[in-house]
């Protein structure tokens, strides 16, 4: 029978095939238990990939305009050492532009604090130097050191620079994420094929017998295909259920980067979770058919 | 139905049968005996395909047994009745479940079978016993059970070891007519059995030939029984 016949004769289900195999209580419990765990944590995984995935692109875009460079000195110096700065900058790999902040600019970063009548030429202010980096970053220890050979008043400020690790952190807890969601559906496979082969030698006798009175092997799989894919996919959707609401229960604040109060989903993403049953369905589906299959071709 | 062309067949290396040839025709009704452990149930086997030659070749409903895919040999047996020596059930189904298993296995369970079923379980003497569990019955229930599981799929071919083994004489001949009649309707026959008394009463109600397996070798036995 093809595989589509196979699905249908499937979906339609046969009393009489769920009945010729006996229940076997002990495997089909722990597919169940298993598929419940393994939802579970499937939920956390998807979270923690999916709120670190949110942490990394909002980094991400904060890094892009990360760091300045003050240079204070005499009024007299000011105007070299700008220049010098900016001639270190243009030589500095990683660096994707820099940009010497003109007076209104900088007055007007200034306003909030001492009002706009600031008279900016009277006052020893230091003047402001904004870096852009590329993605890949520059060097800050190799910068700083070249600043203080060419320009004794720079000081570089890459106040946010600090995250820069964080957002890769992030992105890569990304991944991790996607990774373990694969894992434990491997670990679901190799559970449920092992469960299903014990019920399949448990069963031998029962096998033989169907064998003998014409049943195809199709027919004996289904009664074993069937019960697991059943169990795994009532187990996951328990699993999954008791893993959104430990999630929804977590504590969360607002606008912290903190990972442990983002872990959470949002929106649309609430939905993302409801593929894990039939997900653990179709593994179970495919694991036991495999197993299934192989023991039978192994017993005439 | 069943030919076999210098067919042999060997547990280990020593060939338990060997030079079988013979064929069996539709319709045709055939008691197979000899001492026992001559073989007669491994012949039967090889006429369901659970063993296949290791020699020479058989060709069952046309097809080379040999060559036949897992599926193929499903297919086979639905076209055969058998009742095997040591009767298997599904001891977890009861007795009248049982019988309907090979209407079950291929998908005709729910049809208008159950009066037929009821009909069959009564004719083998079960009615009383049809929802008791396999375990439960005795030795010549069990053959009773296992004769009517293998005629409730309207085989082609009945192959009977040792149906009568363990009932008394009247229900042997009850279950030797069963199978002259199913023999009249058509059906190919092959009772393997010790019992000479048996064979004397069918050949007074059908044409029946008998084959004797002794010493490797399948003979046709004369008139002489
Ligand atoms: N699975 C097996 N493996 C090895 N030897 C076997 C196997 N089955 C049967 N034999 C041997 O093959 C020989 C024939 O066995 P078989 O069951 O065919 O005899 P039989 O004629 O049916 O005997 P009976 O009248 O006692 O039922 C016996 O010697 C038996 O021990
Ligand atoms: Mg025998």
């Amino acid at each position: 029978m093809s595989l589509r016949g196979e699905l249908l004769a499937f979906v339609r289900g046969d009393r009489g095939a769920d009945r010729v195999v006996p229940r076997s209580g002990q495997s089909a419990r722990l597919t169940f238990a298993t598929a419940a765990a393994m939802a579970f944590l499937a939920v956390f995984a998807m979270a923690l990939s999916m709120a670190s995935g949110r942490l990394a692109d909002r980094w991400s875009s904060a890094l892009a305009q990360s760091s300045t460079i003050r240079i204070s000195a005499p009024p007299a110096e000011i105007e070299a050492q700008t220049w010098a700065v900016l001639a270190v900058l243009e030589q500095t790999p990683g660096i994707e532009s820099a940009r010497a902040l003109s007076d209104e600019e900088q007055q007007a970063l200034l306003a909030p604090w001492f009002g706009p009548d600031l008279p900016l030429d009277d006052l020893p202010v230091p003047q402001l130097v904004e870096i852009t980096e590329t993605a890949d970053g520059y060097d800050a220890d190799g910068l700083r050191q070249r600043l203080a050979a060419e320009a004794p008043g720079a000081v570089l400020d890459d106040h946010d620079r600090w995250r820069r690790p964080l957002a890769e952190a992030a992105g890569r807890l990304r991944i991790l994420g996607w990774l373990a969601m694969v894992l434990i559906l491997a670990a679901t496979a190799g559970m449920v094929t092992l469960a299903a082969q014990s019920a399949l030698s448990a069963n031998e006798q029962v096998i033989r017998v169907l064998r003998l009175v014409g049943a195809r092997d199709s027919y004996i799989a289904r009664a074993f295909v069937r019960r697991f894919t059943i169990r795994a996919l009532t187990g996951a959707a328990l699993g999954m259920v008791v893993g959104l609401l430990a999630v929804a229960i977590l504590p969360s604040a607002r606008d912290t980067a903190a990972i442990l109060t983002g872990l959470s989903f949002s929106g649309a993403s609430w939905f993302w979770p409801l593929i894990i049953p039939p997900l653990a369905a179709a593994t179970a589906f495919t694991a036991t058919r495999i197993a299934a299959f192989r023991t039978l071709r192994g017993l005439q | 139905m069943i030919e076999m062309q210098d067919a042999a067949y060997g547990y280990g290396a020593e060939p338990l049968l060997s030079d079988l040839s013979l064929h069996l025709p539709p319709g045709s009704f055939h008691f197979l005996t000899g001492p026992s452990g001559a073989g007669k149930t491994t012949f039967l086997k090889l006429c369901y395909a659970e063993l296949l030659p290791t020699g020479g070749n058989i060709s069952l409903f046309g097809h080379t047994a040999g060559g036949l895919s897992r599926d193929g040999i499903a297919d086979i047996r639905q076209r055969i009745g058998v009742v095997h020596q040591d009767c298997k059930f599904l001891d977890h189904l009861s007795v009248s479940e049982n019988i309907a298993l090979p209407l079950s296995v291929t998908g005709k369970g729910g049809m208008a079978q159950d009066s037929n079923l009821n009909e069959l379980v009564g004719w083998v003497g079960l009615t009383a016993r049809a929802e008791a569990l396999p375990p439960e019955l005795s030795g010549g229930e069990r053959q009773r059970a296992a004769l009517a599981r293998a005629i409730i799929m309207d085989p082609d071919l009945i192959l009977a070891d040792e149906p009568t083994g363990n009932v008394d004489w009247d229900m042997s001949l009850r279950l030797l007519n069963l199978l002259v009649e199913l023999n009249k309707l058509g059906k190919t026959v092959v009772i393997a059995t010790h019992d000479l008394a048996l064979i004397r009463a069918a050949k007074q109600r059908v044409q029946a030939r008998v084959l004797r397996i002794q010493g490797g070798q399948i003979t046709a036995a004369g008139a002489d029984l």
